[in-house]
């Protein structure tokens, strides 16, 4: 008896303390990339960083404002995209799609998620870059060798169709059936009874879903690379080269070791990456827990 | 009536667009797979894969990438075991043994809803320069370590979910028994034991896939993995690598090895799809 008790205590010290590891560890990510970045932020003020335009490690400028917008216009052109079709895709699974396409779409939907970010890289050079250079470009009349933030956005959009179907189609199935029975009775069509009742009342939710696809567009680091030109410039359009700060973490890492303040530049990046994905997904998650308690 | 008629038309619209949209996001995914087929097949060879990169490899010489092939499957194999071995437990103590709906409980699960998240790019930052403030050296060990931290919010969250769905009853009566609670999470276990596995697929689906965690902490290298402590090549990072160079050859090569990556995902998918239909069966 006291054997089975002692065991039992054991077990639950021991995986208290790989749960107070894990946090350790978390927090230790955290410090550390705080007081890596402190250099940087003694060097030059918190403002000046954000909106300089300037990057050029040698002369000690450190602007961060080109990745920046960078990373904004590849997230703002998936968002375009993918905002409206997940929200299509998602409603048609609920309320017209019969269980059985329902069954088939949501798995090949996870299939999306489960496929590794270098192979979205690999089809964004092999399809999207000659795609944009050789068929859009011409028809708006921009001259351009297709890696773009535009080719970025097109990637980024893909990939984050799966995070956001998934849970818009969580969101949408939480919706009573005597809103929408109201609101048929009353003679509404059934696009009607969707638009103005069904996403009015899953707006949070779907809102949540989208700032989980923002946040997952905004680290990803290895398809982006691949397809939007890594120039480190303020893009202007859709068809101009970006450099987003995922990027500039994955290929300056190795050498920044000679060049001072160069290694606090891009932890401060990895910090406000680390800051701006975690504030996201607190709210989102936050959220949706709200709404799965309440349904 | 017109009225009637155009509400009813706009309807129509409505639902041909919501098609198209449902159409060309699964068909994305087919013409993903489709362009690393089309484009992959015509390169694979039993070579590529059965062979280490031979003297001017880069320049579209002999050999294969078995070393990035081996390099991915003991990076993955070897954190996906040490994040079960850590994540497992976590979400057995946050669902047995705290008291359930305890601030404890409520704010360690976000956290690592939240933490599911963070991009690999961000582990693999503050790993690296962890790893040279110790004074180690880009090795298989540092990718391991890596991609450890990156998976076990996966496994955490996966296990967390299914013991969610464990009916309330099977645990009181466990505990009516008198059971201590490592029996009731025995039991708890056992009941989602094909969950578990699925659990696992996934994180060893996402440690292979990823690039940015490995491509500062594990290197690169053209021999076989021997050692922990040495660089070890990864599938991702060979890919990588390989596409970006201006050699047709070996451009050629990358589709292949996209192509035997792609082929590792839909199997761990498959394996995944069928233990989640045994789950849905599974009773003790």
């Amino acid at each position: 008896m006291s054997w089975r008790l002692l065991k039992d205590k054991l077990i639950r010290q021991s995986f208290a303390a790989i749960l107070i590891l894990s946090l350790v560890v978390i927090a230790v990510i955290l410090i550390g990339l705080g007081l890596k970045s402190i250099p940087l932020l003694r060097a030059e003020d918190l403002g000046t960083i954000l909106t300089e335009s300037v990057w050029s490690p040698l002369n000690g400028s450190f602007g961060f404002f080109p990745f920046i917008m960078g990373t904004v216009w590849v997230t703002f052109i998936s968002l375009i995209i993918a905002v409206p079709l997940c929200i299509l895709a998602s409603t048609y699974l609920v309320e017209y799609a019969d269980d059985a396409l329902r069954k088939m779409v949501l798995p090949l939907v996870n299939v999306l998620a489960a496929i590794p970010p270098v192979l979205y890289g690999v089809w964004g050079v092999l399809f999207v870059v000659p795609f944009l250079s050789e068929y859009i470009a011409p028809i708006v009349g921009a001259e351009t060798t297709g890696y773009t933030v535009f080719a970025g956005g097109i990637v980024l959009a893909v990939m984050i169709f799966p995070i956001m179907v998934s849970i818009m189609v969580e969101v949408l199935q939480t919706i009573p059936y005597e809103l929408k029975a109201a609101s048929l009775s009353l003679g509404a069509t059934k696009w009607e009874t969707i638009v103005k009742v069904i996403l009015v009342k899953s707006r949070p939710g779907l809102v949540a879903a989208v700032v989980l696809g923002i946040s997952r567009a905004f680290g990803e680091t290895i398809a982006v690379l691949m397809v939007c030109g890594n120039i480190p410039q303020v893009p202007k359009s859709f068809f101009d080269a970006g450099y987003p700060l995922p990027a500039l973490i994955a290929n300056n890492f190795g050498e920044m070791m000679s060049i001072p303040l160069y290694d606090s530049a891009l932890m401060f990046a990895a910090l406000l990456l680390f800051t701006l994905i975690f504030g996201f997904n607190l709210i989102s998650r936050i959220i949706l827990n709200r709404l799965e308690g309440k349904a | 009536m017109s009225n009637v008629n155009k509400r009813l038309f706009k309807e129509k619209i409505a639902k041909v667009a919501m098609q198209v949209s449902g159409i060309t996001i699964t068909g994305s995914l087919f013409f993903i797979i489709g362009t690393i087929l089309y484009k992959g097949i015509p390169y694979l060879s039993w070579d590529i894969i059965s062979q280490v990169p031979k003297g001017g490899f880069y320049m579209g010489k002999e050999g294969g990438i078995l070393n990035a092939i081996l390099g991915s499957l003991y990076l993955a194999t070897s954190s996906t075991i040490l994040a079960t071995l850590l994540g497992v437990p976590i979400s057995v103590f946050l669902n047995v043994y705290v008291k359930s709906g305890s601030f404890l409980e409520r704010s360690c699960k976000l956290l690592f809803d939240v933490l599911f998240g963070i991009p690999s790019i961000v582990y693999g930052a503050i790993a690296f320069s962890i790893m040279v403030w110790v004074g180690i050296r880009a090795s298989l060990l540092g990718g391991i370590i890596t991609i450890t931290l990156l998976t076990i919010p996966i496994v955490v969250r996966t296990i967390d979910e299914l013991l969610r769905t464990i009916p309330i009853d099977l645990k009181h009566v466990t505990f009516s028994l008198g059971a201590t609670r490592w029996e009731t999470a025995k039991i708890c276990l056992k009941y989602i034991k094909p969950g578990v596995f699925t659990a696992i697929l996934l994180a060893f689906g996402r440690a292979i896939g990823d690039v940015a965690g490995v491509l500062l902490t594990t290197g690169f290298s053209d021999n076989l993995p021997k050692y922990i402590d040495e660089p070890a090549a990864t599938l991702p990072l060979a890919i990588f690598f390989q596409l970006s160079s201006p050699i047709p050859e070996v451009q050629g090569r990358a589709y292949a090895s996209a192509l035997v990556l792609t082929f590792i995902i839909l199997v761990i998918v498959i394996c995944t799809h069928l233990l989640a239909s045994k789950q849905r069966k599974h009773k003790i």
